[in-house]
């Protein structure tokens, strides 16, 4: 079996999956993978089903030694990887030899790299998933982000992966394919995205005047942002609202904006609360949350009105892009 | 009944803005009516203290007659909480969680009891007197939010949050009480401390408590503390 040593952990990589669904009621949130696309695409380019487990690599990436030959890819968020002091390429199938130390440098650009390894990260399913939930301490491995000397397993490779592996059998320590994942077929990462929101269900409670510049000034996220949500500061006072309001906690989505007393914008991630107490001025298009999450503390944000039939209409015509990249990958080692 | 979107993959149905034991009943009532017939399409229906928040994937929600996704929920939701409306809940099952009142355990105790003109013993027996029920389970996995706190013992968040609050506190936050299942930050006073376990994601529920329990606390000794905690 297939086994991955982790030799430098990096600042905060942790094993994820695209989430487990179903257990909110209980207090738990679907978590997973920040970049829940990338991983997915990570997971097709290696073979594996999309919900397969992977890394998540966070801004300062880790050193891994694998014993087997392995097929793996990297997506999102772009980091130094070398083997050897060879660039390793991203979005698109990799084969390393047996033994071969993987290291990952700095992310050039973005916050959030997946690495998926044909086969999948071997961990327990708990609660449906295989995603580390840092909070409550489950999941992923041990519960808790990686460290060095730790060891996990790699699941048996798919036979398309095998053939793939094959196919770019050669001479080095590593072996890309010479097909990508075209920049079409990828989020417009940037520094300074404006993504689209729908208003939230207390988006009245919010005065004329805070209500515009939500929509038109653009807000800078701030250090004290992690995998729980992007903590945004306005340009200027905060956004309030028109009369101070009690409210009863209700249930909040990943990608939904919450404004607390101080008027600084929270956009609530992947290990979001289920229930949140602040008032809900709007939730990001799921289509732009991987914009969302190459954010890293300095990069700004806007928001731009749009409805949630035009929403769900991106999310349709996201998903039918997705399967013919699905479709073109398999071609590749057929 | 309102229903509002909450992005393009959820929307909120707010039964009512108060925390009482009519509206949380609604609430256990339109889960139950939404899970007895769910939509294709229907990931989760999470209740919440006044409301209930439905999470649903618009890519498997079955299209008709070029009706978008959510316009399709809607209906199907308006129509679920009409027979909602005809149904009574069952009663929920009785839970009485050992607590440790005070000292070391509960370090808010003397300060809500000042707040409020009352000794800790009187704050003890009060809150040990009153039956509860969960309106919420969230905040953290396991964390019950616990309706029917006596008016006298309504006390305000604390205005800077606790960055460490020890599991198992037993604490007041405004007009309920909750536990807390791990060690968090936290913003409510704490008057004691249970030694039970209120989350195992191993076990089915894994959750101690749910939604539509009733509660009860029995006060218990520093000594019955320690000891359940070790065995």
């Amino acid at each position: 079996m297939s086994r991955i040593h982790i030799i430098v952990p990096g600042m905060l990589t942790t094993v994820q999956d695209p989430g487990r669904p179903g257990w909110q009621r209980h207090g738990v949130t679907p978590g997973g993978a920040v970049d829940a696309h990338a991983l997915r695409l990570a997971n097709v380019l290696v073979g594996n089903a999309e919900g397969a487990a992977g890394l998540e690599i966070t801004l300062a990436g880790p050193t891994l030694r694998f014993s087997e030959e392995t097929l793996i890819a990297i997506c999102g968020a772009e980091f130094d990887v070398t083997v050897e002091g060879r660039a390793v390429p991203a979005w698109r199938p990799v084969r390393l030899t047996r033994g071969a130390v993987l290291v990952f440098g700095a992310a050039r650009t973005g916050c959030r790299a997946c690495l998926a390894v044909a086969g999948g990260i071997a961990v327990p399913r708990v609660l449906g998933g295989r995603g580390t939930h840092l909070a409550a301490g489950f999941g992923g491995f041990e519960g808790r982000t990686l460290r060095a000397g730790d060891v996990l397993k790699g699941g048996p490779p798919s036979h398309w992966a095998k053939r793939l592996a094959g196919a770019l059998a050669g001479a080095g320590v590593f072996s890309a394919a010479h097909w990508e994942v075209g920049a079409a077929a990828r989020p417009a990462y940037t520094a300074a995205p404006t993504v689209r929101v729908m208003r939230g269900p207390q988006w009245e409670w919010f005065n004329l005047e805070a209500q515009a510049r939500f929509l038109h000034e653009r807000f800078t996220v701030t250090p004290r942002s992690d995998r729980m949500g992007l903590r945004l500061a306005a340009n200027g006072p905060g956004l309030t609202g028109e009369t101070l309001r009690e409210m009863v906690s209700e249930g909040v989505a990943t990608g939904t904006v919450q404004v607390p007393p101080d008027g600084q914008p929270i956009v609530l991630l992947a290990d979001r609360q289920t229930i949140g107490g602040y008032p809900k001025i709007a939730t990001v298009a799921t289509v732009d949350l991987p914009l969302l999450a190459q954010l890293r503390p300095g990069d700004s944000v806007g928001f731009r009105d749009t409805s949630v039939v035009e929403a769900q209409e991106l999310w349709l015509a996201a998903g039918r892009q997705f399967a013919t990249v699905k479709q073109g990958i398999a071609l590749h080692a057929a | 009944m309102k229903i509002a979107p909450l992005g393009d993959s959820a929307v909120v149905v707010a039964l009512g803005e108060t925390l009482d034991a009519a509206t949380a009943a609604a609430v256990q009532a339109l889960v139950a009516a939404l899970e007895v017939k769910p939509l294709p399409g229907l990931i989760e229906c999470v209740p919440a203290n006044a409301s209930v928040t439905v999470y649903y994937d618009p890519a498997r929600v079955p299209s008709k007659d070029g009706q978008p996704p959510h316009e399709l929920l809607r209906r199907w939701i308006e129509d679920r909480a009409a027979a909602a409306g005809r149904s009574e809940p069952a009663a929920g099952r009785l839970v009485i969680v050992p607590v440790c009142y005070g000292g070391e355990w509960g370090p808010d105790l003397e300060t809500v009891g000042g707040a409020h003109g009352l000794s800790a013993d009187e704050i003890v027996s009060v809150h040990s007197g009153a039956e509860y029920f969960v309106s919420a389970v969230g905040f953290t996995p396991g964390f019950p939010y616990l309706g029917g706190l006596p008016e006298r013992l309504h006390t305000p968040r604390q205005k800077t949050p606790r960055t460490r609050v020890p599991a198992g506190s037993v604490a007041i936050g405004g007009a309920q009480t909750g536990i807390y299942p791990f060690e968090t930050p936290g913003g409510w006073n704490l008057i004691g401390r249970t030694p039970w376990r209120l989350f195992n994601p191993h076990a089915r529920p894994p959750t101690l408590l749910q939604v539509g329990d009733r509660v009860r606390f029995r006060p218990i000794t520093s000594g019955e503390f320690v000891a359940a905690r070790t065995s």
